[in-house]
């Protein structure tokens, strides 16, 4: 069979139109260019955009951005992250005229961010959390992510306080190298404290699966986990499950305390605004953005939520001073000679893996320790 | 830290505490099913019904601050829904698994358009019957906290049993399933007797959906059925239109359910995706096993389009 070259009708009409439309009309096209660089920028979430989680996140980050003059924004929520993610682009780029798109889900990646990126050279995209290179992946594609296993590492610190089981448990939902490093974070920053805690993980195998993550977080405080986390996009069924239980919880994401009350330790919350506002801007002034855009606490992509009325005097101290030497940007979680759980040594004798290291982003094991198994 | 584990006895406590957990609203949905059904009609559509009664739930218990009366709100709205689709099957040549389908999106869409506001705030969670205080451990009071939809539930089996089986209600209903011609040759109208059944089963499809969000997991969002509804529709041809099947299949499904996460947590951590198709291929093998290339399913009510 012969396969003909695909050309969608959108495809077609949007440059033959545009093609007659610029010849017909040369003045209106240049018009507009005074005041600020007018922009359209869309966003693409996974989920709901107040879902006390991942995508509530984002949009938070994106508002900001509504306060910039001369900032369109275009929103669309539940894509899911199958071919539907790239008509969503399609449509934003075509009929709305985005000159810069952040899909925002992991998986929006490969193949979707990708397959867009090379059919619309002219568009920039930038994705959170994928893995950009420079010899494989197109120039107007971009990764941005924070640090966040920094708070993982400080809510292991509340945590290895508040356990009495000296056992805490996190909610995963899929074994990648950011759901990966924020486990092991959160042991670390739990055996910082006390080195004979152990960390049972669960997998649900999703991005939001409300009476799976229930489930999992019943069955880890039935095996006596007394804290709980998560890496779910919402943490709002693990964050009241636990609270309801009687368990400790650790936020993610963004602030769940309302939701847990007084079993609220603290959390681990992303500060998008600053990193949106830094991409606009530098647009807005002619200039390249980064390709590759990463940043911790220290540089405001992360923060964490106010101490709980929980946490001891004691864990406050810790807490507080280990956050300041992560201010300071010399804080390394992952330390030389780091085992994983099945006894291979994952980080070399004498070599500190701080928070920029290249080799945390390929992470796929989990360290001794953690309860659990990537596959 | 050993006095609180429970090592592998985790694993039945959890099968025993997901069957009762997660699985009131299958047994809501495919008991309203059954009733549908049983009346010589599919409707594909209560996955729509249950997202859309948990929508409402929801809502209502938030609005008012009464859990029991986002319950009543999901039946009513579950009975809209049934309404519907009953008027529209009763044009002739109008096929209802196709209108099911069509119901389903339905409901489904409105569901995610009325409830944006509903995902943040906090509702009222439905009261549960502590069962568990004879025993002094936590794990075992946990699984005991039966909530009373799930002895509604049970309560309804049996009395749904025994009313198709000794009533008037139950008799008209099935010779309407199984001979259009015999139920208007008594003087029934078949497609009131089909209506009334409709909508009866969205209502109780949409209390399963007002469980979900009303105790557990208790919290509205988009994602908070993942495709229970239609899962139960399947449990009902796998429970051979039979309300106690209904009951045996939905706790048998809930209990699978629980599989994935008890292993996990008792540290077999292999293979958890297969461990989470368990409830799916225990359903594969148990309609294989009960299949016959010679009889056609025992229990089809005759007029039913599926089996026709």
């Amino acid at each position: 069979m012969t396969k003909l070259p695909s050309i969608s009708r959108r495809h077609f009409l949007q440059t033959t139109l545009a093609g007659a439309a610029a010849a017909a009309t040369p003045g209106l096209l240049s018009s507009s260019a005074f005041a600020a660089t007018p922009l359209t920028i869309g966003f693409i979430y996974v989920g709901p955009k107040d879902d006390y989680g991942y995508n509530q996140a984002h949009a938070e980050g994106a508002a900001a951005l509504k306060s910039i003059e001369g900032v369109t924004l275009v929103e669309e929520e539940n894509v899911p992250e199958t071919v539907d993610v790239q008509k969503t682009m399609e449509s934003m780029i075509n009929l709305d005229g985005a000159k810069l798109l952040f899909p925002t889900s992991f998986g929006y990646f490969d193949p979707h961010v990708l397959a867009m990126a090379k059919k619309y050279p002219d568009a920039q995209f930038r994705h959170c959390g994928g893995l950009w290179t420079k010899e494989k992946h197109p120039a107007n594609v971009g990764s941005y992510f924070g640090y966040i296993h920094q708070g993982q590492y400080l809510n292991g610190i509340t945590a290895g306080y508040a356990s009495k089981s000296k056992k805490i448990g996190f909610v995963a939902a899929k074994p990648i190298p950011q759901v990966l490093q924020n486990i092991n974070a959160f042991l670390l920053g739990a055996r910082s404290v006390d080195p004979s805690i152990t960390c049972q993980v669960i997998f649900t195998g999703e991005w939001s699966l409300a009476v799976k993550e229930a489930e999992a977080t019943n069955a880890l405080i039935d095996q006596g986990a007394d804290v709980i986390t998560c890496h779910v996009d919402s943490p709002k069924v693990v964050a009241q499950t636990a609270a309801g239980r009687g368990a400790f919880v650790c936020g993610y994401h963004a602030n769940q305390s309302a939701l847990a009350g007084d079993k609220y330790l603290t959390g681990a919350e992303w500060a998008w605004g600053n990193v949106y506002t830094d991409f606009i801007k530098t647009m807005q002034a002619g200039k390249p953005i980064g390709n590759f855009v990463r940043g911790g606490l220290k540089d405001g992509f992360v923060k964490m939520s106010p101490l709980g009325k929980a946490v001891s005097a004691d864990a406050r101290t810790k807490f507080e001073a280990t956050q300041k030497t992560m201010l300071g940007g010399n804080f390394a979680v992952f330390k030389g000679g780091l085992k994983d759980n099945k006894g291979n040594v994952v980080v070399p004798a004498g070599k500190d893996y701080t928070e920029q290291a290249i080799e945390l982003e390929s992470m796929n094991y989990l360290v001794e320790g953690v309860i659990g198994s990537v596959a | 830290m050993e006095e609180t584990a429970l090592g592998l006895w985790g694993v039945p406590l959890a099968i025993l505490a997901g069957a009762i957990r997660v699985s009131t609203p299958f047994i809501f949905v495919s008991l309203g099913e059954t009733l549908t059904e049983r009346s010589g009609r599919i409707n594909l559509g209560l996955e729509g019904t249950l997202v859309f009664g948990a929508m409402s739930a929801y809502a209502v218990a938030v609005l008012t601050q009464s859990a029991w009366l986002g319950v009543l709100a999901a039946m009513c709205a579950g009975a809209v829904f049934g309404l519907l689709h009953g008027f529209i099957c009763k044009f002739p040549k109008v096929n209802d698994i196709a209108i099911g389908i069509a119901m389903m999106q339905f409901g489904l869409g409105l569901a995610f358009f009325l409830g944006k506001p509903f995902i943040q705030p906090v509702a009222p969670k439905l009261p549960s019957i502590p069962l568990g205080n004879w025993s002094s451990l936590p794990q075992v009071q946990a699984a005991l906290t039966i909530n009373v939809l799930f002895i509604v539930g049970l309560i309804l089996t049996f009395a749904i049993a025994w009313m198709l089986k000794n009533t008037r209600i139950g008799l008209i209903l099935r010779v309407v399933g199984d001979s259009s011609d015999a139920a208007r040759a008594m003087g029934i109208n078949p497609n009131t007797v089909r209506l009334l059944a409709t909508a009866a089963g969205g209502a109780l499809a949409a209390i399963g959906g007002a469980y979900l969000s009303l105790f557990y997991p208790g919290s509205w969002n988009e994602r908070i059925s993942s495709g229970q509804g239609l899962m139960a529709v399947a449990l009902v041809i796998f429970a051979r239109w039979n309300p106690k099947g209904c009951l045996f299949a939905s706790l048998l499904f809930g209990g699978a359910g629980a599989l994935g996460p008890a292993l996990q947590s008792v540290g077999v951590t292999q293979g958890y995706y297969l461990f989470y198709a368990a409830p799916y291929v225990l359903t594969l093998i148990i309609l294989i096993m009960t299949s016959s290339p010679t009889t056609r399913l025992s229990g089809a009510p005759e007029e039913l389009s599926l089996t026709k």
